[in-house]
């Protein structure tokens, strides 16, 4: 007994700094996302203070609601469809097959995923508007148009999650089956796709969600004819002031994206299991010439980087040095300086980027602070079955907010935090943007540390205990320095994302603290040429910036940590 | 007493206290039954057994990483229960796979001696006595990545040695080298052990390896520690048929 007391007491101040490590992201989630999200439920369901389902049936019966759905399911499954088969090829190309270049090429296949939705919507715009490079498609406007641009931003998903794989499956089973009279059709039938399907379907899955939820790109690229729940939400608000209608889309909103998230877990779970796996540096072979497999896949791989990546972002930059009057020009980087054509701005631009800038960066420290002790408390493995499975339900209840769109998450924000929170008015501190930024950067942050720290050998942590650190020490000396790395990595994401996000900050961001993605969207929404030449311009410096982030955050990267974008 | 006592020490793994190593998922499994054992100050005792046969239970338990589901653990008269495994001045040595990637060798070798009161010119100096006692001088500035299985043991143990533990526990330390260098290394850790008067436990499956490490072996098998005697009084006077067994004197 005695032991055991004198045992508690000196183990008295650990269990309390866990506790502390739980509760600090805890409240956060609760106040920042559970709270509006619930607020948004309720307003749904109990308008008045009774319950009335009203809102519902009224929404529901509206045939413009279905076709809203329909339209989002729609592009989501083609946008999913053609990422995968489009992804897959390129792969193979990047993660099976070596040949010089290939580096640049993997890097460029990532930057679509990290610019901001509201740039990639410009850029489509530019080059399928009549007179653009792609101009002759008919494109302007239309379905087609958005799922191009849906699979620009995320085939990149597919190439990664797929690539990682099968980089590291053994080839000698593919050998094995070749050996035995399988052509080569057959081969990747039956033994390659199979052993690919989990990281497929995670992929595929991931990809869904963010072609669901997918906010700026739509709202840039359908016009007035093409909408999805979440555009139908933010116009409903911010145009008809139509909370009610919002709150009932926003929970529709929720049932499709949980359905998603649920099936994304299922194939995760299941990824990798008994596939005999090699160090990534045995199974890439040269690329030749010779083979007409190689040469199909180079030839393919090349058309999809050229026509689906660098062609738009090439129209982009181009026709940012074009002048209203069509003669080329520094004109439109000028204008930067303006608040553009009959003021259709509130700020300029260089002010917009200011406030960009602050924004990110207090966001970023927010997610990096909240993600990094969520990963910290879910790598731990405690002994007890009960904590075990409470970390279990800490890591998904996380990942929730991945699942709900960014424009729910601005919303429940806008019904919520008109009053003070814990003693702070969020409004007038200007903390109200760069919280709601975290709370969407919050899950890349723990998928990006986490898989690191879960790889540290726990034999590690015991050496250093033996040799003489308490547990305090070997967080210090021996996870931090290993997980650094992907800190690196994690703020680069973090600071992308917040640079970039235009769902949550186009409710909650004021006229005069407009950040630069609004700005770039008040633009093209204003008459006027030079408004948008300006749009272009500022879509530009959107995109250097958040390139220039996610470039320096690679060089940090660690060869072998993970991450699972 | 001086020295280590392990009196009447059980391990079990179950559903409340389950682990990654060797417990089953259902019911609670037993694997280390009621072992008592001594090392006096100085000496060097093998553990030999089969794998699973609960030597590296024993060894984790002495450690303080594993809790103890009966029986006592002792250094030097004291009962080390609720003694944190920092606090225990022990040193430990794996297999494989333990030395800290992002810190060159020197710095792997000095991490036991940063949390003792020594001066900058103490701790190089006597991490460089190490090293050299090893062989390896003037690998301080070594990337752990560069080198080879059989280096990286040799600074595992110069690193384990560096802070003078008052008992050293090595598991399985040898096991992931080659046959011939693992020799070889069995020779080099006893020189090592007995030139620093370190007390130590060390844990095998391989009988010439206890034999050419140890002062005495212990043979377990199924959590049970059969028999403790010296190398040469093991092989004439097995005390029974399974000792014979493990000692390769049978079949």
């Amino acid at each position: 007994m005695d032991r055991d007391s004198a045992r508690l007491s000196r183990r008295a101040t650990a269990p309390l700094l866990w506790a502390a490590a739980v509760a600090v992201p805890l409240g956060f989630l609760a106040i920042f996302f559970a709270w509006p999200v619930a607020a948004l439920v309720v307003r749904g369901f109990v308008p008045d203070g009774a319950v009335d389902l009203t809102g519902f049936t009224e929404v529901l019966l509206r045939p413009r609601t279905w076709r809203l759905v329909g339209f989002t399911l729609t592009q989501a499954v083609l946008g999913t469809a053609f990422s995968v088969l489009l992804g897959l090829p390129l792969a193979y190309l990047l993660y099976r097959r070596s040949f010089p270049g290939r580096g640049l090429v993997r890097g460029l296949v990532t930057v679509p995923f990290v610019l901001p939705a509201v740039v990639v919507g410009v850029a489509f715009r530019t080059v399928f508007a009549p007179g653009g490079t792609l101009g002759f498609l008919g494109l302007e406007e239309s379905l087609a148009g958005i799922v191009v641009a849906l699979v620009f931003f995320n085939v990149s998903v597919v190439v990664r999650t797929v690539g990682g794989l099968w980089e590291r499956l053994d080839p000698r089973t593919e050998e094995a089956a070749a050996s035995l009279g399988a052509s080569p059709a057959r081969v990747f039938r039956t033994v390659t796709l199979p052993s690919l399907a989990p990281a497929v379907a995670s992929a595929a899955s991931v990809v869904f969600l963010f072609c669901a939820t997918a906010f700026g790109v739509v709202l840039v690229l359908g016009g007035v004819r093409y909408g999805t729940i979440e555009t139908e939400i933010w116009i409903r608000t911010t145009q008809f002031l139509d909370l009610r209608s919002a709150s009932v889309l926003s929970i529709m909103q929720l049932v499709v994206i949980s359905g998603a998230l649920a099936v994304s877990a299922r194939a995760r779970s299941r990824r990798e299991a008994a596939l005999r796996l090699v160090s990534s540096r045995r199974s890439a072979r040269r690329l030749s010439w010779r083979s007409p497999q190689d040469v199909t896949t180079a030839l393919a791989g090349a058309a999809i980087v050229v026509g689906l990546m660098v062609l738009p972002l090439a129209g982009l930059v181009a026709r940012s040095f074009r002048e209203p009057d069509g003669s080329w020009g520094l004109g439109n980087y000028v204008a930067l300086g303006t608040t553009g054509e009959r003021n259709a701005l509130v700020v300029t631009v260089w002010e917009a980027t200011a406030t960009s800038l602050r924004i990110a960066l207090t966001a970023t420290v927010i997610s990096l602070v909240v993600g990094g002790l969520v990963a910290l408390v879910v790598s731990r493995r405690p002994r007890s079955a009960g904590v075990r499975r409470a970390v279990g339900t800490l890591d998904g209840l996380f990942m929730l907010p991945l699942g709900v769109s960014a424009v729910t998450v601005g919303f429940g924000f806008l019904i919520t935090m008109d009053q003070p929170v814990l003693g702070v008015d969020l409004r007038t501190s200007g903390l109200l943007v760069p919280v709601a930024q975290a709370v969407v950067a919050v899950p890349l942050v723990v998928r990006t540390v986490l898989p690191v720290l879960r790889a540290i050998d726990p034999r590690l942590r015991e050496v250093a205990a033996v040799l003489g650190s308490g547990p305090g020490r070997v967080l210090r000396t021996v996870d931090l320095p290993i997980a650094l790395r992907s800190v690196g990595l994690a703020t680069g994401f973090a600071f992308a994302v917040s640079l970039g996000e235009f769902g949550a900050t186009s409710f909650l961001a004021r006229p005069d603290g407009a950040t630069l993605p609004v700005v770039i969207y008040r633009l093209i929404g204003r008459p006027g040429a030079e408004n948008y030449g300006m749009a272009l311009a500022a879509s530009v410096v959107l995109a250097v910036l958040t390139a220039t982030v996610m470039m320096v955050a690679e060089q940090l990267r660690d060869e072998r940590a993970g991450g699972e974008f | 007493m001086a020295g280590l006592e392990v009196r009447d020490v059980s391990v079990r793994y179950g559903v409340s206290t389950g682990s990654t190593r060797g417990g089953g998922s259902a019911g609670v499994t037993t694997a280390v039954d009621k072992v008592s054992l001594t090392v006096a100050p100085g000496e060097v005792v093998a553990l030999l057994g089969p794998s699973g046969c609960g030597k590296s239970s024993l060894l984790r338990a002495v450690a303080g990483l594993e809790p103890l589901s009966e029986g006592h653990v002792v250094y030097d008269g004291e009962d080390l229960a609720g003694v944190p495994v920092h606090k225990r001045r022990f040193g430990l040595m794996f297999q494989e796979g333990q030395l800290f990637p992002h810190r060159d060798v020197g710095r792997n070798v000095a991490y036991g001696l940063e949390v003792q009161e020594l001066s900058r010119a103490e701790r190089d100096a006597r991490v460089a006595a190490l090293l050299d006692l090893l062989g390896l001088a003037g690998y301080e500035r070594r990337a752990v990545a560069t080198l080879s299985g059989g280096e990286q043991q040799r600074v595992a143990l110069a690193r384990a040695l560096a802070p003078r533990p008052r008992l050293l526990l090595l598991d399985e330390p040898l096991s992931a080298l080659d046959r011939q260098l693992r020799e070889r290394l069995a020779g080099e850790v006893r020189a090592a052990l007995v030139e620093t008067g370190t007390t130590a436990v060390f844990v095998t499956h391989d009988h010439t390896e206890a034999s050419a490490v140890a002062d005495r072996v212990g043979v377990m098998d199924s959590g049970r520690l059969l028999q403790v005697a010296a190398p040469h009084e093991l092989r004439t006077t097995p005390a029974s048929e399974r000792v014979a067994e493990f000692l390769g004197l049978r079949g």
